[in-house]
């Protein structure tokens, strides 16, 4: 039970979807272009992806850039907001933890 | 040529934009996002290469013709992926604009500075969200994620979803999750029937011209009764637990003022809960150019003009009040920014009245009963930045040396993390007022959106482009 996609092929908007491949933390994710980070990996069933200062998991709340608890690096760009950058082919996701600032 | 510089290009800047263009005015309409629309009008990113993208937009036609005639427009620069950091203020002027160019968050961004002589703030809300035990785990979503996910990416948030809160917005929450083939448990909306009838009912007479967009409620709630999603009022989510991420919610009937009637709460499983208790407004900007604030929204005069000279403000800025209502007041922001006749939009004027009328139905309708604090627990997270529980905060609240704002602030770090308090920040005022505690000043970040240490070392900046 997790969060999906609606399959290209039956989406009555008829997306032609060209799909991307990703790493995050090194493992291989693939995605759809277009998608934003948060959308490739809530797709790909990961609902968290950052610990909190508390140590608990953490994924998308606001999904408008606006909590930033979806923060992610991206190649060398750290705290970089899931849900508002887009994904690209290629990318170096890597998760955080927050605790590991302090 | 009188240049307005127009922020955010969701319904009201983009209208906002249109007026101006009509009324002769050389327009730079600024966004964050890749393309115009906002938090309404979501387009599928293009390279979804969707070949009928309007089967999930309805009031499209409207849209996709204005968008064009603004963007196409001689005298219109379109700024995508632009996103306003800093206003620096002059003497008698609007403030100078700078902004971020780039994709979000990216390291290498360009930076461009406008100089308006008219600013047109429109900026928008997000959901305001109150905590309550299990809000942080994995699956528990603003209803405006749900959304925004749904509507922009075809993407549902869970399969078995469980929606909350008080509002309209629930209900094409829901709608958007069936779209995308989620299953709506139930919508539970906090407020009782006597409450939001009421709330909509009280001077009827304003109703009737708001018929349209009551017409749209109802149709949403006919779509929801025709696909069986039960609608249940007078409730909510009162808890979400799960190990590592919501596994079910604790649902519990709620007396008028929000408090949980005892003995009544019950389980439900679900994957996904998308909770939503109305809008925060967007007001850093607002308030960093030393606009008046009204309560929880820019304070406007009769033609959106804000307390500072050449600063208009439109849409959910000036008041919660849907995206209807956000077109009427940016049409009247941008065609009085760019100088035009007041004679010539009556039409208009009457238009943003009613929407403002409606707003104040709204908020009557679906209040936010002061109930809720009794939903916390010791332990529950109320800071989600910093994971500042509600123990810790009523610790600071309690004592006489931190129970000021400010000390609150750094005692707790409350509202110090990333989000700036943005999240937070009403929710702990509420308890803080509660507690008889100082309010902290809302909405004063000197910084409206991230900025990197090295993009602010290096800013080469390129004007009025
Ligand atoms: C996530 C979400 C989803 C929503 N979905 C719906 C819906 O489906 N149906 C509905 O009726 N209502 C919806 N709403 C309610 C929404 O507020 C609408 O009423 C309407 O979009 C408001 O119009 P607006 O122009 O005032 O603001 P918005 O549509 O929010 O537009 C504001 C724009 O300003 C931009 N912006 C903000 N700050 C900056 C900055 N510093 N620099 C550059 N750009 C900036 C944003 O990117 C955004 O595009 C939603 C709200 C949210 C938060
Ligand atoms: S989910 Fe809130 S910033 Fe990305």
């Amino acid at each position: 039970m997790s969060p999906r996609l609606v399959p290209g092929g039956t989406d009555r908007v008829r997306r032609r979807d060209r799909p991307i491949r990703l790493t995050v933390d090194g493992e291989p994710v693939s995605g759809v272009d277009g998608q934003t980070i948060a959308g490739v990996l809530l797709a790909a069933g990961r609902t968290a992806w950052r610990t909190d200062p508390a140590g608990e998991p953490r994924g998308v709340f606001c999904g408008i850039g606006a909590c930033f608890d979806c923060v992610v690096t991206v190649g060398a760009e750290r705290d970089v907001r899931a849900c508002r950058r887009r994904a690209r082919d290629g990318d170096e996701v890597r998760t955080q933890a927050r605790a590991e600032d302090r | 040529m009188t240049r307005v510089v127009i922020v955010g290009a969701g319904p009201a800047g983009l209208a906002a934009a249109d007026a101006a263009l009509r009324a002769g005015a050389g327009v730079s309409l600024l966004d964050a996002a890749e393309q115009p629309g906002g938090q309404y009008h979501r387009m599928l990113p293009a390279a979804f290469r969707a070949e009928l993208p309007d089967k999930i937009q309805h009031g499209r036609r409207a849209f996709d013709r204005r968008r064009r005639r603004v963007l196409d427009h001689p005298r219109c620069t379109w700024l995508p992926e632009t996103s306003v950091w800093s206003l620096e203020l002059r003497d008698g002027e609007p403030p100078l604009v700078h902004a971020l160019r780039g994709v979000a968050d990216g390291a290498d961004r360009e930076s461009v500075t406008l100089v308006p002589d008219a600013l047109v703030l429109a900026t928008g809300a997000h959901d305001r969200v109150l905590p309550f035990p299990g809000w942080t785990l994995p699956g528990v979503f603003t209803a405006g994620a749900a959304q925004a996910l749904a509507k922009g990416e075809r993407l549902a948030v869970g399969e078995n979803v469980v929606v909350s809160g008080t509002g309209p917005f629930l209900l094409p929450v829901a709608a958007s999750l069936s779209q995308v083939d989620a299953r709506v448990l139930a919508v539970f909306e906090a407020n009782q029937p006597r409450t939001v009838l009421r709330g909509w009912t009280r001077d009827a007479g304003e109703l009737v011209p708001h018929l349209k967009k009551a017409g749209e409620l109802a149709g949403y709630a006919a779509g929801q009764l025709r696909q069986r999603v039960p609608y249940r009022m007078g409730r909510a989510v009162v808890e979400a637990r799960g190990d590592g991420r919501v596994e079910e919610v604790v649902v519990a009937r709620l007396r008028a003022d929000w408090s949980i009637i005892p003995g009544t709460g019950r389980t439900l499983a679900a994957d996904a809960v998308c909770v939503g208790h109305g809008f925060t407004a967007q007001l850093e900007l607002p308030v960093a150019a030393g606009c008046d604030l009204a309560g929880d929204a820019v304070l406007v005069d009769a033609g959106q003009r804000t307390s500072r000279p050449g600063v208009f403000a439109a849409g959910e800025i000036t008041g919660i009040a849907g995206a209807p209502s956000a077109v009427d007041s940016g049409t009247v922001a941008g065609w009085l920014a760019a100088g035009g006749d007041p004679a010539r939009i009556t039409g208009a004027l009457r238009r943003r009245d009613r929407g403002r009328a409606f707003g104040r139905r709204l908020a009557r309708a679906h209040p936010i009963g002061g109930g809720w604090t009794g939903w916390l627990r010791p332990d529950t997270v109320i800071c989600r930045c910093e994971a500042v529980d509600h123990a810790c905060l009523n610790r600071a609240l309690a004592a006489p040396v931190t129970a000021g704002a400010r000390s609150v602030k750094l005692a707790t770090r409350a509202g110090l993390g990333p989000c700036q308090g943005r999240i937070c920040g009403p929710a702990v005022a509420e308890l803080s007022a509660a507690a008889g505690a100082e309010v902290a000043r809302p909405h004063h970040r000197p910084i409206a959106q991230p900025i990197r240490l090295g993009e602010l070392a290096n800013l080469r900046t390129e004007e009025n482009p």
